[in-house]
């Protein structure tokens, strides 16, 4: 096993569902209740210091009972390793502690991810859409059960009426 | 085409004689040799538009080389790219802006139909809401192919009626575009 899992699943034996190494890629994936406690410690701890989040995205399993899955890619300058951690939420209860307060870098990429796909980050500082519009009515355009075409937004173009006396 | 005729020569030696024309074709010709477009690339096709302005290919043969940050000293808007709903208000915003006369080419297959991008947020076209004189078919397309659509833009001014009142601009309203 590689040590940085060894290590991890040390501490947090409950927390840890499952580590997995291919091809020098390490990746992990956590109960969401501990998400937010074992990322803390990925950052503060001196044999993992990872101090910069690569990025967050999440995947979409229409077929699985907990429908999403959200991945953050973390980075230690100092050791130079990487980590995946992924985690699993349902979509009746489809939220996920923000880890903005760990690493100030993932809001943006937290919203991104809220629009997209709808998974909302308990403790946000700013939980806005972000590429979308803020009037967005058509939902979160990355599920797999939205359609490619969209449903009939990039159709309409109400600003050419306005002023047209 | 009849644009310029020589008047008959005055028999007196030294006279150079007289040019008639249509005082039309004077202000097309101006018009045609002298367009600036409005700077507004949104994806790949604005590298092959660079491209077109470089020294290898110089744009400014035609007239058409004095790029223009401002809508408001432009008289054609060359929209290279992608057109995503979201762009779409500035777009128009921009074009609304523009001084009469003015004039659209449509670049590149984005633009002009949004070419594989069948998605949620790409508009299917530019024309859905701007008028544009000329599409440039290509993905993207070459700077030659830039320039024949600037030629026959060139071609299409030469036509236009100047002085007598021409039938409102047809704008495109929701209803008839959707």
């Amino acid at each position: 096993m590689h040590p940085l899992a060894e290590r991890i699943q040390g501490r947090f034996a409950d927390g840890v569902l499952l580590a997995h190494e291919w091809r020098g890629d390490l990746a992990v994936t956590v109960k969401r209740e501990s998400l937010h406690a074992i990322c803390r410690f990925l950052r503060d701890d001196p044999a993992m210091d990872f101090d910069y989040i690569v990025h967050v995205s999440s995947v979409d399993w229409p077929d699985d009972e907990e429908r999403f899955e959200v991945v953050y890619e973390v980075y230690s300058i100092r050791h130079r390793h990487r980590l995946r951690v992924k985690t699993r939420v349902p979509e009746h209860d489809c939220y996920v502690d923000s880890l903005t307060d760990i690493w100030r870098g993932a809001e943006f990429m937290e919203r991104e991810v809220f629009d997209m796909m709808g998974i909302r980050f308990k403790n946000h500082p700013d939980l806005r859409r972000i590429l979308m519009p803020d009037d967005f009515q058509e939902g979160y355009p990355l599920r797999k059960d939205f359609p490619l075409q969209g449903k009939g937004w990039r159709d309409t173009f109400d600003f050419l009426n306005e002023g047209a006396a | 085409m009849g644009l310029i005729q020589i008047g008959k020569r005055h028999e007196k030696d030294g006279d150079l004689g007289v040019i008639t024309l249509s005082l039309e074709k004077v202000v097309n010709w101006a018009r045609k040799g002298s367009l600036w477009p409005m700077t507004f690339g949104l994806a790949c096709c604005a590298i092959e538009m660079i491209a077109a302005v470089s020294s290898r290919y110089d744009i400014d043969r035609y007239g058409a080389g004095v790029f223009r940050g401002s809508p408001r000293q432009s008289d054609v808007m060359i929209v290279a790219g992608t057109v995503c709903r979201r762009m779409a208000p500035v777009i128009r915003k921009i074009y609304d802006q523009m001084p009469e006369p003015k004039y659209v080419i449509s670049m590149g297959s984005c633009a002009t139909s949004g070419n594989i991008y069948d998605s949620y947020s790409v508009v299917q076209g530019v024309d859905r809401f701007v008028p544009v004189d000329i599409y440039v078919p290509g993905c993207p397309p070459t700077p030659e192919a830039l320039f024949d659509g600037i030629l026959k833009l060139q071609d299409q001014i030469m036509q236009k009626r100047v002085f007598t009142k021409q039938p409102e601009q047809v704008k495109p309203k929701n209803k008839a575009i959707v």
